[in-house]
């Protein structure tokens, strides 16, 4: 196992500097558009081939790794916080509190939000950097986000309280907060990564269909959204490499879930 | 102190009347924010046809003067429930049938998608979790998150694409949404409760495996379970959009994207409306589940 | 291997002489007169008996349910003799009573027909007066030039059939209709029209339209075989289906659609003053139209299948194309020159205006259209290379509308348009100053420019000139200041690929609506 770790570092650490170093790696500038021949394949010149615009696939895939990797994990920590937040105090102090939280996770799940979305783009002005449009694209999802990991937070609560070491903790006239620092936030913190990890796929995609609607990330630049959009499109099965963004994705994914799981691994 | 005290607990008789306000208070507010994302988002008061040039200005003035009595988003809600109550959910704005009659030809396409795909994504992921719980092997882990990570990055239109391009069944899209959260959740939930004391001292005295694995690891994970069950009802209802507008199933998510477009103000407060019952429904049912599970 | 059983089924569960293609969305009704969308449409041009027939190859005028017709000479009335005999399709004849009352219903102004629409002139609908069983007159408000094509919108209906609307006097007839699932349409079994060896037409038994909007599925359907058209087909897929089965891929030529881009002139409109001096300016908007690359545009976005437009009408429209035109040149240097002399400068990458503004401006299009967001993705590139800096925001499509329309808040827009006519009379409504389609500045008390002054009084000169050659000439003016004056900056024009299946016989794709079925009558099935 711990060579499958090890591998699973390795790599997530190459692609974040390659994300990071995006502008001195690419082979070519992402916006380029090499007219001449758009949709051609791979070549030794362009290992995943050129877009439908002639664009360099591969340099547009690092240069999408450093908007998705830094944006979609600073919404899902945004959307952890709030769900932590309204879930947690729902779950310890009980009562009308609980009920109304709950209340709002559910309208929170239900309402159309797309419309707010519309609203925001309607709100900016046309000309706004394409930096501000994707911080504030994400910042939203990560704002709205947050309802369904409240609820199975608030549900985990009440279990956590009532368990023996809490019960222990408190009956040696350990202080509340103590007790939630050193006692409950540790057994949540298992919760936590899980839906952590789980939001951020979400949003990285989520922002490809937001994109849809004038949002997020504006062309020419890409992210891994936008470019996974491209399998709509295109018969993925004929042109194995424009499945490139989906493969690092999943890839990224599964990486930081080894990482995790690699850790402290115990027979049963 | 602790969420439920013992001491005061009203009868149940008024504790369910309580709830039940509540949720309709809660309904009735879902239905009159959506009416209010939509009245205030762009393009509420636009009409396709203000782009057709056959149509000259006073007809154009006579299609929104028929539109303007919406504007005032208070007055057209409070009409709205009157006439909901009595059965009426008015008629669709933009494909000018009664709304009701849109929302029951196309249910039954929707509940069986969701049905299904909820049935198929649980199936996948408890199992899953059990497995690579169980037979902690590197390779079941590694292929176990293989599929989980490769589930959780594949947009669910691309997937319906595959699908229909395959002629696989269209639940499968809904399945492979749900699969991941549940997959994760309950193996991070099951492994958490391997780490306790109480395996440990059991497998020591010799306890049957099986036994130890029901007994300690699943019966705990029970109530947080439940409640990503609730939830994902509502999940599962976010996934059936994309499917049903790429598959051109007639459902309620294929509904609910063109009256989204079409600004079709009817129709989506009344879908809004029938989501947060359901939102409101599966999580109440969480909930008492979760109450009969501890006690 | 899972699909074959399923295609084993469907195949037996079609009808031999069941032509089947897709509705790319809801039909919004299956009232012919009321048709105003492409769904629509499609059905009513398959149920609807017309009187008069713009031939979609020929683009000549051609009777149908009217056997003969005269226009009187001050272009104000016309007196159409009917064809005898004719039964809609539940046994009810045809008179002249129902052309009168089709008129009168379609003109209704609470029913927003946009067939009837077209019947107005000056403000007020035409009447039609029965002066026979077989013969009708039909009197209009003002003058309207060459008024007998507008009979091609305006499918007949009856007045007493018990069916209503129902009753086709068309080639089929609406047999059923599931909401979000089918239209299907079988023969009219009274349709009047015979062929050569004087078998009763159609030959098809039954059209059959599923709903669908995916257009990967839709061409997925069509290589199984479980459709037998695609019209308007994407370039990309054409390429596609040209590599597989290159005799199912027919490519008409150019379409009368045209993608354009324009820049918001409206007085009052959001923007800054220094940016309403550009768009207003004739050599900002010359110098933009030159830096963009209409051959690269045609051979990247459309593949090949398109070409650089010149104005509103493209060579497929035979008679109104103004030829003498040539389309922008792609010229940067040319570009840089035509800014110079409003005192832009170029200083390294970036272009600033007069007063030292950088060049920078928006484009708005509609989301989710590929070839759209392509184009702008390709005009972002061509400009850079004369230092301005274009920003692409796609919008949901009522988003837009209200943009355009309403609240002025845009810079430039990036849109098409389909002619539904061929003639420039039913453009009216965007080349006069007044009217609220004038895209770059609607609903303008007085003409904002000579130009637009000079374009006001040619449409009327040619509205009221009567004679076909007159009209040409004066439109051809029309076509030659938009050349010069650029209001609108047209980019392309998309050619009219289609799928048809060899299975289907007889087809003829065409240029015009609706490109493989317009002579739906004589298809036929192997």
């Amino acid at each position: 196992m711990i060579w499958i770790r090890r591998f699973a570092v390795a790599f997530l650490g190459l692609v974040f500097a390659l994300g990071l170093a995006a502008d001195w790696v690419a082979p070519a500038p992402y916006a380029r558009q090499f007219r001449a021949e758009p949709n051609a394949p791979p070549s030794r010149e362009f290992p995943l081939g050129l877009d439908g615009l002639g664009r360099d696939r591969f340099s547009r895939l690092l240069q999408g790794t450093r908007i998705s990797l830094l944006l979609a994990p600073a919404a899902a920590l945004i959307a952890i916080s709030v769900a932590l937040l309204i879930g947690g105090s729902a779950g310890f102090l009980g009562g009308w509190w609980d009920h109304a939280a709950m209340r709002v996770t559910d309208l929170f799940l239900s309402l159309p939000w797309l419309f707010l979305f519309l609203t925001a783009r309607a709100m900016l002005p046309l000309n706004v950097a394409p930096s501000a449009s994707i911080v504030i694209t994400f910042a939203m999802m990560g704002l709205l986000g947050w309802a369904s990991s409240a609820r199975v937070i608030r549900s985990a609560v009440p279990e956590l309280l009532s368990s023996e070491f809490a019960l222990y903790a408190r009956a040696c006239g350990c202080a509340e907060p103590r007790i939630w620092r050193r006692h409950l936030l540790p057994h949540l913190r298992v919760l936590l990564t899980a839906q952590f990890w789980i939001l951020i796929p979400v949003f990285i995609l989520g922002e490809a269909s937001l994109g849809l609607l004038g949002l997020g990330v504006a062309e020419p630049l890409p992210s891994w959204g936008n470019l996974i959009r491209e399998l709509e499109s295109v018969p993925a099965l004929a042109e194995y490499w424009v499945l490139a963004p989906v493969l690092l994705l999943a890839a990224v994914m599964i990486c930081f879930q080894l990482v995790k799981t690699g850790r402290g691994v115990q027979t049963f | 102190m602790n969420g439920a005290p013992d001491a005061a607990k009203p009868s149940l008789s008024g504790r369910v009347a309580r709830h039940a306000v509540s949720l309709l208070l809660t309904l009735l507010l879902g239905g009159f924010f959506g009416a209010l994302l939509l009245r205030f988002g762009p393009g509420f008061d636009v009409d396709e046809r203000d782009l057709d040039m056959r149509y000259s200005a006073q007809s154009r003035e006579a299609i929104h003067r028929e539109r303007a009595g919406d504007r005032n988003i208070f007055s057209f809600y409070v009409r709205y429930i009157e006439r909901a109550a009595q059965g009426d959910f008015g008629v669709s704005r933009s494909l000018a049938v009664p709304v009701s009659e849109l929302i029951a030809t196309r249910a039954g396409v929707t509940t069986r998608l969701i049905g299904l795909g909820l049935a198929f994504g649980w199936t996948l992921g408890l199992g899953f979790a059990v497995a690579s719980v169980r037979w902690r092997k590197p390779a079941v882990i590694v292929f176990s998150e293989t599929f989980c990570g490769v589930a959780l990055s594949l947009p669910a239109a691309v997937v319906a694409l595959l699908v229909f391009l395959t002629a696989g069944p269209v639940s499968l899209v809904i399945g492979i949404a749900i699969f991941p959260r549940v997959f994760r959740f309950a193996r991070d939930l099951f492994e958490k409760a391997l780490d306790r004391p109480q395996v440990l001292a059991a497998s020591a005295r010799g306890v049957a495996e099986r036994w130890i694995f029901l007994r300690y690891v699943v019966r705990p994970a029970w109530a947080p379970l439940i409640a990503l069950a609730g939830v994902s009802v509502s999940i599962a209802f976010g996934a059936a959009i994309p499917v049903e507008v790429i598959c051109d199933l007639p459902g309620l998510g294929q509904l609910a994207w063109k009256a989204a477009l079409a600004r079709d103000l009817p129709v989506l407060v009344s879908l809004t409306l029938i989501v947060t019952a359901i939102t409101l429904a599966a999580n109440a049912v969480a909930d008492v589940a979760l109450e009969a599970a501890r006690t | 291997m899972r699909w074959l059983p399923c295609l084993l089924a469907c195949q037996a569960l079609f009808a031999q002489g069941e032509l089947r293609f897709n509705l790319r969305h809801e039909p919004k009704t299956l009232n012919p007169i009321l048709a105003a969308e492409d769904a629509s449409q499609a059905i009513a041009y398959l149920t609807g008996g017309v009187l008069i027939r713009v031939n979609r190859l020929t683009q000549e005028l051609q009777p149908e349910l009217a056997e003969s017709w005269k226009v009187a000479p001050d272009n104000r009335s016309i007196v159409i003799h009917i064809r005898k005999g004719v039964r809609f399709s539940d046994g009810t004849p045809f008179t002249a009573e129902d052309v009168a009352w089709t008129l009168q219903t379609a003109t209704d102004p609470k029913l927003h027909s946009p067939a009837g629409e077209s019947f107005s002139a000056k403000g007020s609908p035409a009447r039609g007066q029965v002066l026979g069983p077989d013969a009708v007159s039909i009197v209009f408000a003002a003058p309207v030039a060459s008024l007998e094509r507008l009979f091609d919108q305006l499918p007949i209906l009856s007045s007493k059939s018990p069916l209503k609307e129902k009753a086709a006097l068309g080639p089929f007839m609406v047999a059923s209709y599931q909401p979000g699932i089918e239209v299907v349409l079988r023969r009219n079994p009274n349709y009047w029209k015979k062929d050569a060896s004087g078998k009763q037409l159609p030959y098809l038994d039954a059209v059959r339209l599923p709903i669908q909007q995916n257009r990967e599925i839709e061409f997925a359907r069509f290589s199984r075989g479980e459709i037998h058209l695609i019209n308007q087909l994407e370039p990309e897929l054409f390429d596609r289906l040209k590599k597989a089965n290159p005799e199912a891929a027919f490519d008409a030529g150019p379409s009368t659609d045209v993608d354009f881009l324009w820049f918001n002139q409206v007085a009052g409109a959001s923007i800054p003053d220094y940016k309403k001096d550009w768009f207003r300016s004739r050599n900002f908007r010359n110098a933009i139209s030159r830096a963009i690359n209409r051959e690269d545009l045609c051979r990247v976005v459309f593949r090949g299948r398109g070409r650089p437009a010149v104005g509103p009408f493209s060579p497929a429209n035979k008679f109104w194309f103004n030829a003498k035109l040539t389309p922008s040149r792609f010229d940067p240097t040319a570009a840089l020159k035509l800014l110079q002399q409003d005192g832009f400068s170029r200083k390294g990458d970036v272009l600033f205006d007069k007063q030292g503004h950088a060049v920078e401006f928006s484009v708005i299009t509609n989301a989710g259209n590929r070839i759209r967001e392509r184009m702008a993705v390709l005009i972002q590139q061509d400009l850079q290379a004369i230092g301005v800096k274009l920003n692409i925001v796609t919008l949901d499509f009522p988003s837009l509308i209200e943009r355009i329309t309403k609240t002025f808040q845009y810079e430039s827009c990036l849109l098409g348009l389909t002619n539904v006519d061929l003639d420039p009379n039913e453009m009216m409504n965007i080349w006069m100053s007044s009217s609220e389609d004038h895209g770059w500045n609607p609903s303008q008390k007085t003409p904002a420019t000579p130009w637009e002054a000079e374009i006001d009084n040619l449409m009327r000169a040619q509205s009221a000139a009567g004679e076909r050659l007159k009209r040409k000439a004066l439109f051809d003016r029309v076509q030659e200041i938009l050349r010069q004056e650029e209001p609108y900056i047209y980019l392309a024009h998309r050619n009219s690929l289609s799928a048809v299946s060899p299975s289907l016989r007889g087809v003829h794709p065409a240029a015009l609506f609706p490109q493989t079925y317009w002579d739906i009558e004589h298809l036929s099935l192997k």
